[in-house]
Order: structure tokens, then sequence, then C-alpha cells
């Protein structure tokens, strides 16, 4: 009975449509948002806010940004590296050359900048699918990496394009501490996950997976193509943008344009596969799939003997395990980590019934 | 039906000398019929004999290189989907193209996209007259969704159900645009008796109740001579055959395309 739903009914679509139809899960998301402003600041050290909550909040909210585009609107990018990067050297700009421009706009502006950017190579999508839309969005990784590097304007002329956190400050408030650029992170994080929750469920979410799942009858009931794959790219690029800022000045503190190579975009690819196609939830859980199992493994490494391996093999055997996993994983749920948590619900709704 | 006998209404469609070939291949040659507001026209003939292509070409999946189509008073050299959509046409596919991955409801209301007036960004932000319009949506989702009788399913991922009840998903979000002009697409292929008498129903209480003028295709000529007011026949691309189901079924050329003669 820990899942009781009896007695919940709706009576108005209003209450039919809420993001959470179930009173339980409404008091259970208050009570998770309550613990991570109010407790998590109090009970964290500053190892767990730089090394692992702020990763983890941004890698997220980039794994939003491409499951908009891939796993909503089912077109394949591996080019979430350069979007991020473009949000993260524009905001810079924007609170470099912008004296007293507040932060948040320059994350917005940042963001903007990214969405622009993939709108335009979200172009091609419109007469290419699949995988070969995937090599053409591989131009704008290597593009935007070369053109930040090429040009030091973007890096206001520093010697190898490394570019450093705006102080981080907004109203006066500073949130430069460790706990500080954890509820920066964590506020501009759960907004966006909000507004990212109202376009899944808005016509043009619904457009998205139309096109994603039948893109010829998706025309043929009016929805206008064009509109709808470049529209999912811009939102996309706007997500990964901010994320990326994110990334270089909550996170990491200084980027260079290297910070957002290939292996970055894979990463992020990585999150919504093993997180779940198609589900908002799906990116924290691949988030923290990501950023926790590592450490988790060279933890475990740490138990070992001392002197039976050493750290070079430690870190290749760590990635063999990882590389491991995720095909186990995408072959027994190829569905991604949310699918198991849907199913765990599933069963708790039942309990202590079989079904 | 009686003021269709009362006097001659205006066409609705009209498809005026039509042809369509693909490198060369002709599908469908220099074919023109009209379908009257209000009435179900069946279009039969042996696989192959250009229908789909027609259906195609009448909302503009396919562009036909020669001929004319009016609609609804306008005359047109060549539809595109989307204007298709928008001027009140709505269709369903012979092989059934619905969005799998979402529920029936979602499909419906996706059928319903071009009564949006809000923008997405009002949507994203959920202000003003957002609530108001998903409700008015909603209701009339699920007015379709109670006519055709799928509220079991609402809430069901459409790729798990059963092919018949895909069927009527399909139909219900064709209906839910508020078509004008209903085409479809062999809407009881694959169907036992049942659900075709079924099917057939919801056809025929569709035209009646919504005035929505249907074209439809079907190979089982019992369906078609039973709801269809007027019946276009067709063979290798050709029309043989146009006019009330009684007297199309004594045409010898139809008999012949569909029995076949001795040379």
């Amino acid at each position: 009975m820990l899942y009781n739903e009896a007695g919940q009914f709706s009576t108005r679509y209003a209450q039919d449509r809420r993001v959470f139809r179930l009173r339980q899960d409404r008091h259970a998301l208050l009570a998770l948002l309550l613990f991570a402003f109010v407790a998590v600041p109090y009970l964290g050290n500053d190892y767990w806010f730089s090394a692992i909550l702020i990763p983890f909040l941004v890698l997220s909210l980039a794994g939003l940004g491409l499951n908009l585009l891939t796993g909503y609107a089912g077109q394949l990018s591996l080019g979430s590296a350069a979007f991020m990067a473009v949000g993260a050297f524009a905001t810079y700009n924007f609170e470099l050359r912008v004296p007293g421009l507040p932060l948040l706009l320059s994350l917005a502006l940042g963001g903007v900048c990214a969405a622009l950017t993939a709108l335009l190579f979200g172009l091609p999508s419109l007469r290419i699918k699949g995988f070969y839309l995937l090599v053409s969005t591989l131009a704008a990784q290597f593009f935007v990496q070369w053109a930040l590097t090429k040009f030091s304007w973007f890096s206001n002329d520093s010697a190898s394009g490394v570019i450093s956190a705006p102080p981080l400050q907004l109203m006066g408030v500073d949130f430069s501490s460790p706990a500080g650029r954890y509820l920066f992170t964590l506020g501009v994080v759960v907004v966006l996950f909000w507004l990212g929750k109202n376009l899944v469920r808005s016509e043009l979410g619904r457009n998205w997976m139309a096109v994603r799942d039948m893109d010829t009858a998706a025309a043929v009931i009016g929805i206008p193509l064009l509109k709808t794959k470049l529209l999912a790219f811009a939102i996309s690029g706007f997500f990964l943008g901010i994320a990326g800022a994110l990334w270089a000045f909550t996170y990491l503190g200084t980027v260079e344009p290297h910070g957002f190579d290939l292996n970055r975009s894979f990463q992020v690819l990585f999150i919504i596969i093993i997180g779940g196609l198609g589900s908002l939830l799906g990116n924290f859980l691949g988030a923290a799939f990501i950023v926790l199992f590592p450490i988790l493994l060279s933890n475990l490494a740490g138990l070992l003997p001392a002197g039976l391996i050493d750290a070079g093999q430690v870190e290749n055997l760590q990635k063999m395990v990882f590389g491991a996993l995720i095909i186990l994983f995408l072959i027994k749920e190829p569905e991604g980590l949310a699918r198991l948590w849907q199913r765990f619900r599933e069963r708790a709704r039942r309990w202590p019934l079989r079904y | 039906m009686s003021t269709r006998h009362s006097a001659v209404p205006a066409p609705l469609l009209a498809l005026d000398n039509i042809s369509l070939s693909f490198k060369g291949v002709t599908a469908v040659a220099g074919i023109s019929f009209s379908v009257a507001p209000g009435e179900i026209c069946a279009l039969i003939g042996p696989n192959g004999a250009g229908k789909s292509s027609l259906l195609n070409v009448i909302n503009g999946v396919y562009q036909a290189q020669e001929g004319r189509i009016h609609f609804a008073g306008q005359v047109q050299r060549r539809m595109r989907p989307h204007d298709a959509a928008q001027r009140g046409i709505a269709r369903t596919f012979q092989n059934i193209a619905l969005f799998k991955g979402m529920t029936v409801l979602d499909n419906v209301l996706t059928g319903r996209n071009l009564k949006r007036r809000s923008s997405w960004l009002e949507q994203a932000l959920r202000v003003g007259r957002v609530a108001a319009e998903d409700d008015l949506q909603r209701e009339a989702a699920e007015r379709v969704i109670a006519f055709l009788q799928i509220q079991p399913w609402r809430d069901a991922i459409v790729g798990t159900l059963p092919y018949g009840l895909q069927k009527r998903v399909e139909l219900a979000r064709a209906l839910a645009a508020e078509p004008t002009l209903l085409l479809l697409d062999e809407p009881m292929a694959g169907m036992n008796a049942e659900e075709k008498a079924q099917m057939s129903r919801f056809i025929v209480d569709i035209n009646r109740e919504f005035g929505t003028t249907v074209v439809l295709i079907e190979h089982d000529i019992g369906v078609v001579m039973g709801i269809s007011h007027h019946v276009v026949v067709l063979d290798y691309g050709r029309k043989i055959g146009d006019g009330p189901p009684d007297q199309v079924r004594q045409n010898p050329d139809v008999i012949a395309a569909y029995l076949g003669t001795r040379h």
C-alpha cells in the first residue's frame, strides 16, 4: 500500500494533465526539492559539491538538451559538445564585453547563441536522416572547436584559448563557494527542466514525437516538418548551450575549447542512451550513472591490495568495464534506466498484489 | 441525403484529367471524377489500379504531372500535404501510419494540431490562454474517442494495441481534425467480418452525423456496395466506371476488369 492511488480521481482535465497526477508523487517531488535546496547545502562537503553534484546536475541538463532533439524529435546528433562550447564562450564574452549585464541574462544569451548555431547545423536535417545526419552534426563538432581555437577573439586573446569564469554574482549575492555554485546550478537546472517538461507535453512536444515516429503522417496531418525539426535543433541547442556555460563556470572554473571535444558529445549521448531516450527522468539517471560509476570503480580498485595493479591499468580497466556495462545495458534494457524505474513504480502501485 | 438528389450541388472535390507517372511508369492516366459534398465515394479496382496514388495526389503526398484539383471552390495544379490539411482534408493510410510511441490520446490530440492558436513559447511557459486551450483540445479529442469507442485504451501506447484497434485510432486521429473531406485508404484491410461491420458503421455514422464527405478505397465489394453513394472504378490507371453502386455493378467493363474476359 506504499503507492495507494485509491480515491484520487481527476474530475477536471486540468487535474488529469498534471505532471504528477498522484498525491504521493507530488509530495515526493516537493520533499526532494526541499532536500536538494535546503538540506544538501548543509549536509554536503566541498568534495561532493565540486566533484559529484555539480557535474551530475550539469550533465543532466546537457542530457535533457540532447534528449529533446534525439529522444523526442528523433534527430540524431553528435554535436552536443559543440553547442555546449558555443554556450560557454558566448556567455563568457557577454559577461566580458557588456559590463553590468546580469549573469542570468548572459547565460540566457549564451543559450540563444548556441541555439542559433544548432539551428544552422540542423538545416541538413530537412534533407537527410539517421546516420547521415549524424555525420553532418559531426561537422559542427569539428568546426566549432576549430573556430574557437583559431580566432583568439573568442577567448579574449588568452594564450591557450583558456577562459575563466566570471564572478558568480546574482543581485549582489556571491555564489562562488562550492555550496553556492551548487545552489546556482541547481536553480538553473530545475527551472530548465520545468521548461523542458512543459515543452514535451505541449503541442510542439507531440509534433516532435510525431515527426520521430512517422514523418509522412506528420506532414499529412498538417505538422510543418521544417519548423518542427529546426525548433528541435534550436531548443536543444539552447539547453546544451546553458549546460556548457554551467560546465565552464560552475564546475570547472576555467575551460578551453578542447574541453568540449567529441568525447564530451559521446558522453552526453551515452547519458541519454543509458538513462532512456524520450524520458526526462532518464537524463538524471544517465548522468548519475556516468558521474558516479567511474568514482565507484576507482574506489573499488582502491580496495585491492596495493601494488597488484598500477594506476594506469586501473584507468584502462575502468574504461573496459564501463564499455562492457554499456553494451550489457543496451542488450538487457534498451529503453534505459528510466524504464526500470517505470517498472518498479508499476509494481509498487500493485504491491502487495502480484497483478 | 435528400439534398444530394434534389439539386446538383457544386462538387466538393473534382479531379480534372489527373496523370501521374513515376519515371515513365504510368500510375494514373488522365482521370477525372467529382465527389459531391456529403457523399461517400468508393474507389475500387484491382491491385495496382492507381487508387492509392490518386489519394496521394488529392492530399499532396504525390504531385501529379498533369491535371487540376478542384477543392472547395478553388482550383489548383498541385496540393501540398500541409495545405491539404489546412483546407480540411484528413486521411488514413493503407499500412497504419500512427505515431507508435505515443498514447492513443496524444495521437488524437496531434490530429488537432492545426486547431492550436497559442505559440510554442506560450505553451513552454504555460502563460495566458494555454490552459483553457488545453481543455478545449482535450474535450474535442474526448468526443472523438467516445464516438469511436476507444475510451478504454485512451492512455495505452499505440504500438502495443492490436491491429483492428490501431485502424480505429488512426481514424480517430483523422477525425479529430474535423475534416470536410476524409480520405480512407483501405480502412478495413485485414479485418474479420465483425470488425468490418463495425468499421463500416463508424464510417456511415461519421458521414451522417458530421456531414463529412468520404472518399475510400476498399476491396470488399459487399462493403462498398453497402455503404457508398458513388463508386469510381479504376483499372490500370484508367477510369472504367463511375456512378451509383447499382449502375456500376452492371457495367460490362467493370465486370471484365474484376472477373476477366475472353480475348
